[in-house]
């Protein structure tokens, strides 16, 4: 067992694990976090997306003690109360269906969107390919996804905003 | 208070929270507490706690008692803030159901829908309608829940009249008050009329499904929640991370179990070391009996690394338990049939054949096909005080809490499911392994035990869809017209385990223990309504050499026999429509007008919605495959678009795909989809637009990339590698659904709320292969269209 030290969601925890435990564990059953979920264990679905540093990372297969840098799950999205717009978005378009894989949809797109806040299509697509959905809301996310960077942008643009048209 | 009927128990806060949906306070059992006081001050019989009091007399002590559907009470409660609690014994896999229901009844209530809310599924708080599945929680559960809430609002209309001293035709209900009609000032709330009271009224109904009280629902033109598209209630909590789900429920002194499953499908456990794990951190305990093998420690990754250490020694079945994947068609057509249905025969199929101009012959096949849920199964089992607790998603709920009760020889009423979200259902849940194993463990070794699955397991061990062979034919006469159809179907669906049958969920299978005869399973028939006078539809099941302990389960899989028969039979429909060198639609469109069945009006709407299909799509009307079959977009691409229509009880479907074919890769792109769904009365139409939409993408993964596969000793799909699914590049780039309701007649009577999650799913396998063929001219007659079969058969290979 080892004591470690992390930062979540803009808080210092300490937990006392065995230092290989993946990071999942910790943060779900040390933390009492319910945003990342497991799915596969094995860094093939997505469903245990977690933040560290604005990279999205599977914390099934991320042993605790390798873990340096701000973890950011999906309860820690939303800031001051505010609803991150990707989460309103997901709301708007009411993007899932069970929703259980939709904490590694939410944070993929984040990380996707704060690298490239603009994305074409296929950039939406190549970048959320790793991350699956079993009742297939894909075309729901990528809408909700296209809503968000669309409003990016006509801000940018100084366009109006918030029309509520729909793609 | 402290009456039986709260005497369990207590539920875990987040929990309690959770299934309440937001206010602890305002629930069953918070109101069944805080109205005690008018129990036992009014000295009422005929409610609740009336009936509590006669089962404990009759010697069943329970804490946990069936809630009563007769009483109007178990449905509803009328809070004190003028707020309402609806109970109702169905679940929600993501589908939006729940929001559904809550419009159901606030629209026969007269309650805001922001004054509501809606607890589903819990064995001891809501009425047992049996949890979900066959797409039928708005089309037949419905109806007892707006009996219930028109029931509600009756007798509120009769205190009220008493009240405000008038009579009930001159009163009205809205917003959950009542006001005399004639001098609207005058107006009294729900909640001063009956807030924190129990209605103390009884409904009818020899079954659930059949309840109802004096008072009839509202006429369709007088609905006004329902044909909203009020947004779901659950989505916010799903995306901000606060919702409780049944993964997430922790409880003091609980421990993490791990399944260690036979490698070899039908292998006997031998010896178990259990000082190969006993030192190891954490360690609980190994339990086994027979081949059923599971090691419990106190932290989760515990658990996992306790699984995986475990030494034990497995003996290899004598006989080989299946064929290998690859041999499995040639499998099924040899076998002689566990059992043969009688041919459903209409008019003279042979002397139609002998007289054809023309006859079209094809053979379909499609393999195993698995939920593999991206959750894998999990449960948390809580033996505490002589009770069992499950904290579960099991879409039947009320199934598990038997089956458990029945395989720990409990009494029914000490033994209660908790329904909680959980990752999809589509059938997977209705035979619920993991709720079995973690009430067996938690009452093997007394505290409290959570089991999930591991990926590899779920994938391997789960539920499956039957894999089916099909053999049809056609006749053609002169001019091209069908004159004769004959469908054989082979079924690998022999021992398909029941609805969490304590005889046939894994681990009691894997304990040898056994009903008194497998299950016998079934072939489908297609779902016809084209207008062909002669017909022959024939089903047998075909077994597998090993049929108990084998993750070759058939149980079911959304619309669990519909995507493969659809896919057969629209393929060749689509096959005989090319044979006589007419325009697929135009061909079904024919078909459809010649038909003589119409039931609910269904020939009517089939022909309204394939209308529908084809025109929103912009349908072209020419034979397949298309001429110009080289698309702009790259010289190796071809184009191509293909219809498949069915129905599903009341539900009529008709959906178009158009695809890109790679010639160079094999690889299928659906670009488009459109999709002509009429589902009668709509309840809320996003929220059946979503669903369609994702039922139909469901159906496009099974269509290119699903398929269980095996060797002759185990299963070898085993994660996300082995066995692919869709991803976000398959995403269409056009999805459009049509919302059809009903035909053009003026005259017809307003349909009925059919289901609508599964419907979508059925046609879609076929409408893309239809599309293939469009395409390419080739046709595609073995499920998954994987690049590398779809090459072979561009090759002109046999896939």
């Amino acid at each position: 067992m080892a004591s470690i030290t992390l930062a979540v969601n803009g808080s210092t925890r300490t937990v006392d694990v065995d230092s290989s435990t993946p990071l999942l564990y910790v943060l779900r059953n040390d933390l009492a976090l319910k945003g990342p979920r497991f799915g596969c264990g094995l860094a093939q679905c997505g469903a245990c997306t977690v933040l560290i540093d604005g990279v999205a990372t599977r914390s099934c297969v991320t042993p605790v003690s390798r873990v340096s840098g701000q973890i950011t799950t999906l309860e820690g999205l939303a800031q001051g109360g505010q609803l991150d717009p990707l989460q309103q978005a997901w709301i708007d378009e009411q993007v899932p269906q069970c929703g259980y894989c939709q904490n590694g949809q939410l944070l993929t797109a984040r990380a996707l969107l704060d690298a490239n806040p603009n994305p074409t299509d296929a950039e939406i697509r190549q970048g959320m390919e790793g991350v699956l959905c079993r009742c297939m809301s894909y075309y729901r996310i990528q809408s909700a996804i296209k809503r968000v960077a669309r409003v990016s942008t006509a801000s940018f643009t100084d366009a109006a905003i918030g029309t509520g048209a729909k793609s | 208070m402290n009456n039986k009927f709260t005497a369990g128990l207590q539920l875990p806060p987040e929990v309690e929270s959770a299934i309440h949906s937001i206010n602890p306070a305002t629930s069953r059992r918070g109101f069944l507490q805080a109205s005690g006081a008018l129990f036992i001050s009014a000295g009422l019989s005929a409610t609740l706690a009336g009936r509590v009091i006669a089962q404990a007399t009759a010697g069943n002590s329970g804490p946990y008692p069936h809630p009563d559907f007769l009483q109007l009470d178990t449905w509803i409660v009328i809070h004190p803030d003028n707020t309402a609690t609806f109970f109702v014994g169905k679940t929600d896999g993501g589908q939006g159901t729940g929001t559904a229901f809550r419009q159901m009844m606030c629209d026969e209530l007269d309650i805001p829908y922001s004054s509501t809310r809606l607890v589903m599924g819990s064995t001891d708080t809501t009425p047992d309608q049996g949890g979900s599945g066959g797409s039928d929680g708005v089309e037949v559960d419905g109806w007892p829940m707006r009996y219930a809430a028109a029931e509600a609002r009756r007798t509120l209309l009769e205190l009220a009249s008493g009240r405000l001293n008038t009579p009930v035709a001159g009163l009205s209900a809205e917003n959950g008050k009542i006001a005399v009609t004639a001098d609207p000032s005058r107006t009294i709330t729900y909640a001063d009329l009956i807030g924190g009271q129990r209605f103390d009224v009884m409904l009818d109904g020899r079954n659930i499904n059949s309840t109802r009280g004096v008072a009839d629902v509202k006429p369709v033109q007088d609905l006004r929640v329902i044909g909203q598209s009020i947004p779901r209630y659950d989505i916010p909590a799903k995306v901000d991370g606060s919702l409780t789900w049944a993964v997430d429920v922790k409880l003091p002194g609980m421990v993490h179990a791990r399944n260690v499953r036979p490698p070899l499908a039908g292998a006997s456990l031998q010896s178990v070391d259990e000082a190969s794990v006993s030192s190891m951190p954490g360690f609980v305990s190994v339990v086994r009996e027979s081949n059923y093998l599971a090691v419990l420690f106190e932290r989760e990754e515990q658990a996992i690394n306790g699984a995986r250490a475990l030494r034990a020694q497995w003996t290899p079945p004598a006989e080989s338990p299946f064929p290998a994947s690859k041999d499995l068609f040639d499998y099924i057509r040899s076998q002689n049939p566990t059992s043969s249905s009688q041919p459903d025969v209409t008019g003279d199929p042979d002397a139609a054949f002998a007289s054809a101009a023309r006859i079209v012959e094809a053979d379909y096949d499609i393999p195993f096909q698995g939920h593999t849920a991206i959750g894998p199964a999990h449960a948390l089992a809580d033996p505490s005080d002589g009770q069992m607790t499950i904290y579960s998603n099991d879409m039947k709920s009320y199934g598990l809490r038997l089956g458990v009760a029945r395989f720990l020889d409990m009494p029914e009423d000490r033994v209660r499911v908790v329904y909680m979200d959980g990752p999809q259902v589509y059938g997977r849940t209705a035979a619920d392994d993991v709720g079995f194993e973690a009430a067996y463990l938690a009452n093997k070794i007394g505290r409290p035990v959570r089991v999930q699955w591991m990926r590899d397991e779920e994938t391997a061990w789960d539920t499956k869809g039957p894999a089916y062979a099909f053999t049809l034919r056609g006749a053609l006469d002169a001019t091209g017209n069908p004159t004769a159809i004959e469908y054989d179907a082979r079924a690998l669906d022999f021992n398909h385990v029941g609805y969490n049958d304590p005889d046939t969920v894994l681990i009691a299978q894997l304990m040898g223990r056994r009903p008194a005869q497998p299950g016998r399973g079934g072939a489908a028939k297609p779902s016809v309504q084209y207008g062909i006078a002669n017909q022959r539809h024939t089903g047998h099941v075909v077994s597998l050499p090993m049929i108990w302990e084998t993750p070759l389960r058939c149980g079911n899989l959304r619309d669990p026999n519909g995507p493969q028969v659809t896919f057969a039979f629209e393929s060749f429909i689509d096959e005989m429509a090319a044979a006589a060198n007419a325009d697929p639609v135009e061909f079904r469109l024919n078909m459809l007008a010649n038909s003589s069945e119409d039931n609910a009006f269904r020939k009517a709407r089939s022909l309204a919605t394939v209308r529908a299909a084809a025109e929103v799509y912009g349908w072209e009307t020419r034979p397949s495959p298309n001429p110009q079959q080289r698309s702009a977009s790259g010289a190796s691409i071809s184009s191509g678009r293909g219809i498949a229509y069915t129905y599903r009880s009341g539900t009529v479907v008709a959906t178009i795909a158009e695809v890109e074919v790679n010639r160079d890769t094999g690889h299928i792109f659906v670009k488009r989809l459109v999709c002509a769904h009429d589902c009668g009365l709509v309840i809320n139409p996003t929220g059946l637009q979503y669903t369609v939409e994702c039922g139909m993408l469901h159906g496009l993964s099974r269509a290119l990339w699903e398929e269980v596969q095996f060797d002759t000793e185990k299963v070898t799909s085993v994660d996300w590698a082995t066995h692919p699914t869709m991803r976000h590049s398959d995403t269409p780039e056009s999805i459009e659904v049509v919302i059809v309701n009903g035909d053009p007649n003026p005259d017809r009577p307003d349909l009925p709320h059919y289901g609508a999650g599964e419907a979508s799913h059925k046609p879609m396998i076929a409408a893309i292969a239809n599309a293939m063929f469009d395409a390419t001219g080739v046709r595609l007659r073995r499920v998954p269209f994987r690049k590398e079969r779809v090459l072979g058969a561009l090759r002109g290979q046999l896939t």
